[in-house]
């Protein structure tokens, strides 16, 4: 038997589906705006928490009610009012439309040429479907594969009922309730979220992926992710779809935390596509995400993203180099268009001896959107050897976006070795002029150019994730030349 | 072939072709000759359909269509091409990747499928091989750092491939040494045939010592002053273009 790859998981989605179950609406079950205590362990009990969570979320609202929220960003938007948003909403079954008649006919275009299935479109569009893909039975297939090599990939409500010790363990232990504002909301309210844990020496054999799991659980806007790779083991995640998500929830605020133990390998992709409002700059998603990954001896984490939505996103997916000969990476593309603002980056902190970190971020800035990089990389004062290459390269089209690089760097080392590098271009008439020449039309050239431009970032995503994120990038700065 | 009829051009508000009348027919090698600023690289611009420049008066037709209301791209699909002078950088593209998006993109505004792979493998095998063009230099990016010698022999491999029926070479020697320009040359020489017709913008006559033009016409001051053949590139390269300006009162 060869092995069960993504292909064949999708097959059995699409041949599959008919043969499972139909589901009963139930009543939406949300509780009242606002947040307090007695809410937090409201949201606690209903997920049938046990007694060190409930106090766990409970340490993290008192530390965020203290908490001021950050405004040293280079984004401006309506802060929004914390105690005007309902706080746990259980999965709500009633759909938004009735047929796909009644979903907005942009968005549908969209589909179409990202090339997801009718079903999927249903799902994504939030239109009634009578046959679901029942999650569980799906799961069944792809969690067995798992669990005869022992990995556990499952909801993070699921990982504390049946797995507590590796979740007290290790949650908070990179992202600390106190590491800021929205890290600590999330810690207080999280609906839910994803986990994984690699036991020691495997190598998990097919992308682990929140996409196969859209209607396992709602993931919510605050979501709580938790990736555990033990000693040896190697593992792939994705995260995100590149479909549009239109969600009504303005604010996100994720949390991620990996741990790469001795001689791990974790490699995390990301492809965000909230959004991003409309042409105006009116409504969109604030997507405040912390992500940060602990790596142990010769340990490695890769982070790469691909970020296309939100109205706002303030994201900075980091690395700390514990252990000596670690490795951390971080390849990023962010576009913005029409009035979305970006504040993007990565930490890198070096603490280990020999440990190296590679940063390659490619802004693109267009319409009148604002691009930033915010990046630090932070050297301590025994890790001897260390060294970091930097690159922030910046793509403007017309006049009235910007991009902007902030780049940190603290050196208490003086073996260390630091490059960083940056460029700023902008597509000029004159490439447009000489791709049309060559019979190529404009948004085909302006496509080829920004894919040219991404190219070293779009190679370090798993194959099949880097076409659709290339169609992504086309479909993000359609119009944005006139 | 190409019909340009009293063709008058001009960018912000600056006229620069002030009444250009010519005629060339399939099979042609035309010159295009004449001191800096006479209009040579805006006549190459505005015939492959450069939005900057604004045509006031005249016409340009191309198999009796007039070019007026085409796009760069929709006539670059009837068949002109223009190697550039400055051929501009693409980072992260590769040669390969550019041309094979040009070739798809010209079939489909024909209304054509995709060139299969194999086909397209085999063409550019034949076509770099034409040129001496080694396969590592098809990978690179896109004339990102490549010397002056490499960018022209790069234009002229992207015109063997697409194969127009009317090419312009604008001051294709310029930055090639007498090695590459005969490479260009020969390789020029190899496209030629009685269905298209090739147009030659130089200010020099060595060019012409490789690519033989039929036809050469002097432009000065944005009109053409004197059209003659072969002999009188010879006779410009042995009194410069003084003798033209003298001759001519504007």
């Amino acid at each position: 038997m060869s092995k069960y790859t993504e292909d064949d998981l999708r097959e059995e989605l699409k041949t599959k589906e008919y043969e499972y179950g139909f589901y009963t609406d139930i009543e939406s079950d949300t509780i009242p705006i606002g947040l307090s205590e007695e809410v937090v362990k409201t949201i606690s009990k209903k997920k049938g928490e046990p007694a060190w969570m409930t106090d766990w979320r409970l340490e993290a609202f008192r530390i965020w009610e203290v908490m001021k929220e950050p405004e040293w960003a280079n984004v401006n938007y309506v802060k929004p009012d914390f105690q005007a948003i309902s706080y746990y909403s259980a999965p709500n079954k009633k759909p938004k439309y009735n047929s796909l008649d009644e979903v907005d006919p942009e968005l549908l275009a969209t589909f179409k040429k990202l090339g997801i299935s009718l079903d999927e479109q249903k799902k994504l569009s939030g239109v009634a479907m009578d046959v679901v893909i029942d999650s569980v039975s799906v799961a069944t297939t792809f969690k067995k594969t798992l669990s005869e090599k022992g990995i556990i990939f499952c909801s993070i409500s699921e990982a504390i009922q049946e797995h507590p010790e590796l979740v007290k363990k290790y949650i908070g232990s990179v992202v600390p309730r106190t590491d800021n504002f929205y890290a600590a909301l999330n810690s207080a309210v999280f609906s839910d979220g994803s986990f994984c844990y690699i036991p020691k020496g495997v190598k998990c054999p097919m992308e682990l992926s929140t996409y196969f799991r859209i209607n396992q659980a709602g993931t919510g806007q605050f979501e709580r992710t938790l990736v555990i790779a033990d000693k040896e083991s190697y593992v792939s995640y994705l995260e995100g779809c590149t479909a549009p998500s239109r969600d009504e929830n303005q604010l996100h605020a994720a949390v991620v935390e990996l741990i790469a133990l001795d001689e791990a390998e974790i490699k995390y992709s990301t492809v965000q596509n909230w959004y991003p409002g409309n042409a105006e700059g009116q409504g969109g998603v604030y997507n405040f995400v912390t992500k940060r990954g602990l790596c142990e001896k010769r340990a490695k984490i890769s982070w790469t993203q691909v970020e296309t939505g939100s109205a706002v996103t303030w994201k900075y997916p980091s690395c700390i180099l514990k252990g000596d000969y670690s490795v951390g990476e971080f390849y990023s593309i962010a576009v913005t268009n029409n009035f979305q603002q970006a504040d993007t980056g990565t930490k890198m902190i070096h603490l280990g001896k020999h440990t190296k970190s590679t940063i390659i971020s490619k802004g693109i800035s267009a319409g009148k959107s604002q691009n930033s990089y915010r990046g630090l990389v932070q050297i301590s004062s025994r890790a001897d050897q260390a060294r970091n290459f930097s690159q922030c390269d910046s793509l403007l089209m017309g006049d009235e976006c910007g991009a902007h690089t902030f780049p940190y760097i603290e050196v208490k080392n003086n073996t260390a070795k630091i490059e960083h590098e940056a460029t700023t271009s902008k597509i000029g008439e004159d490439q447009i002029f000489y791709c049309n020449q060559r019979g190529i039309a404009t948004e085909k050239a302006i496509a080829l150019i920004v894919n040219g431009f991404s190219k070293e970032v779009l190679n370090k995503l798993p194959m099949e994730f880097a076409v659709e994120a290339q169609k992504l990038l086309e479909i993000s700065l359609e119009g944005s030349v006139g | 072939m190409l019909k340009i009829k009293d063709l008058h051009a001009s960018i912000d508000d600056k006229d620069i072709l002030r009444g250009i009348n010519l005629e060339i027919k399939a099979g042609e090698v035309h010159a295009i000759m004449g001191p800096n600023g006479s209009g040579k690289s805006t006549l190459a611009s505005v015939i492959a359909g450069r939005e900057d420049y604004e045509v006031t008066q005249g016409s340009i037709e191309l198999d009796g269509t007039s070019l007026e209301e085409l796009s760069a791209e929709e006539r670059a699909h009837k068949g002109i091409f223009l190697s550039f002078q400055y051929p501009v950088e693409i980072p992260g593209v590769s040669v390969t990747n550019f041309i094979k998006t040009a070739i798809n993109e010209n079939r489909k505004g024909k209304g054509l499928e995709d060139m299969p792979a194999n086909e397209m493998l085999k063409k550019i095998k034949e076509k770099s091989e034409l040129l001496e063009i080694d396969r590592k230099f098809l990978s690179r990016s896109l004339n990102t750092g490549f010397s002056g010698g490499e960018k022209k022999r790069n234009e002229i491999f992207q015109m063997a491939m697409l194969e127009p029926k009317l090419a312009i070479l604008d001051e294709t020697d310029s930055g090639l040494d007498i090695d590459a320009m005969r490479i260009v040359a020969d390789g020029v020489n190899t496209l030629k045939n009685k269905n298209n017709a090739i147009v030659v913008i130089t200010h020099y006559q060595r060019l012409l010592d490789y690519i033989v033009p039929d036809f050469v016409h002097v432009l000065y001051n944005g009109r053409i002053v004197k059209s003659g053949g072969k002999e009188l590139a010879l006779e410009l390269e042995a009194k410069g273009y003084d003798w033209i300006k003298s001759d001519v009162t504007v």
